[in-house]
């Protein structure tokens, strides 16, 4: 039977991360369901209660940055005035206001599933996380860390301490996932998009898919391909754009959807995305 | 390896000693007789085992109660003895809004959380705010009503 610990601290969290294998018990609303055993939770190894403590709680501001604390829940994103609007979409469309209130930033981080709703726009957003042990700390971008599904980059002894998200200007945005329903429905594919011009050029451009690989998809030789680009140049484009992503979007079959659909309406959804935004001049 | 835990439910402090890694859902009937809370699907996607925990609504079946020390739990025991407890279940039966009663007291946690949330909560909100919440008697309409009904009553 697992045993749980409680640190009072950071550092008492970090002392303990160093000493054991422990599993880091942020919100709970994944590990409960995934160790759900016959007589109550049933996990592998001891646990550590983390989203009791201050420091991993704090969303703040920091020059250019915002920093949004691993043990912030999904609910005080979405409710955070500076959180940048793609990603208090995503998040405010997660599960139900019940599993917002108890699930994490980092939880949603570190479980590394492909149908994490909230990490395509940290993809997108160019966010990077800071990873915490006794040794000292390191940062690491989106795309580095995460190495397929439920594997992550996470070492035994760290902690997911924050995420950083550049608070860039965009002036398109799109994020828009497909499920079954509303609520409480794991995502079969979703796109999230931004994007910034200016006197009818693409200064910067970012598009990410989510569920549609082990890992998210964004493919940056193609973005750098329509940046500089006019919006006029873009619509022309738009098959030979829709041809370069279909060749990196590789889904799978599973439980929620099959890989043509997932494929299809993912090429679908970039193609409403570039229509809306760049089928005139601005 | 029991742990003492310590909350305060429904307003009264409570001391248990328990496994840490207990489920909420499972302490509160099992061991409080707060048998309010049921389990559906065990994985936080029904609702129906809805509770307060400091005034935010939460699946009981996804908490070890090692996580709830110091913190505030209420349960319909509690909420049904209180002013708006009692609004919301008149306008739960004057609107129809309980068939076989197994979601009944989740949707009245979610009700309540409503009202503590919004003055005027408007349909669109009521529906956001119920989406975790699962019924498959009513079609939710009836529910729907009812909280809107509980939050008119309450203005006055």
């Amino acid at each position: 039977m697992s045993v749980s610990y409680r640190p009072e601290s950071l550092d008492e969290l970090l002392s303990l991360m160093s000493e054991k294998d422990l599993i880091p018990f942020a919100g709970g609303t994944d590990l409960m369901v995934q160790n759900a055993g016959v007589d109550g939770p049933d996990f592998s190894k001891d646990v550590v209660f983390l989203a009791h403590l201050k420091e991993l709680k704090e969303i703040k501001r920091e020059g250019n940055n915002l920093i949004i604390g691993s043990a912030a829940t999904l609910s005080d994103i979405e409710n955070h005035d500076d959180v940048p609007e793609l990603l208090k979409k995503a998040v405010s469309e997660i599960a139900a206001p019940a599993l917002r209130n108890r699930g994490t930033m980092g939880g949603n981080i570190c479980n590394a599933s492909p149908a994490g709703d909230s990490i395509p726009p940290l993809y997108v957003l160019d966010a990077s996380f800071r990873l915490l042990s006794c040794k000292g700390e390191r940062v690491l971008k989106a795309e580095g860390f995460f190495k397929g599904p439920g594997k992550t980059d996470r070492q035994k002894d760290e902690i997911l301490k924050d995420v950083i998200v550049p608070l860039k200007e965009w002036n398109i945005r799109k994020y828009r996932k497909v499920g079954t329903r509303a609520a409480n429905a794991l995502t079969k594919c979703s796109i999230t998009a931004a994007a910034k011009t200016k006197n009818g050029i693409i200064d910067d451009l970012s598009i990410a898919f989510g569920a549609v690989g082990p890992v998210i998809i964004r493919d940056k030789n193609i973005e750098n391909k329509l940046i500089g680009l006019s919006v006029h140049d873009v619509k022309g484009k738009i098959d030979s754009i829709i041809s370069d992503y279909s060749t990196v979007i590789v889904p799978i079959d599973d439980q929620r959807s099959t890989a043509v659909y997932r494929k299809k309406v993912c090429l679908n959804l970039l193609r409403e995305f570039l229509k809306e935004h760049f089928s005139r001049e601005m | 390896m029991k742990q003492k835990i310590n909350f305060t439910l429904n307003g009264k402090s409570v001391s248990v000693e328990t496994d840490p890694l207990k489920r909420l859902i499972d302490l509160l009937r099992d061991d409080l007789s707060m048998i309010s809370v049921k389990e559906g699907c065990g994985e936080g996607e029904c609702g129906a085992c809805s509770v307060l925990l400091n005034n935010e609504i939460v699946n009981s079946c996804l908490i070890p109660v090692g996580t709830i020390i110091g913190a505030s739990i209420e349960t319909v025991e509690g909420i049904r003895e209180s002013e708006s407890g009692k609004r919301i279940i008149d306008a739960f039966a004057v609107e129809g809004a309980v068939q076989c009663g197994y979601c009944t007291p989740g949707m009245m946690v979610g009700a309540e959380w409503i009202l503590r949330k919004y003055d005027k909560p408007t349909p669109d909100e009521i529906r956001v705010a119920l989406s975790g919440n699962l019924c498959r008697c009513t079609g939710y309409d009836m529910i729907i009503n009812a909280v809107e009904t509980a939050a008119k009553r309450g203005l006055k």
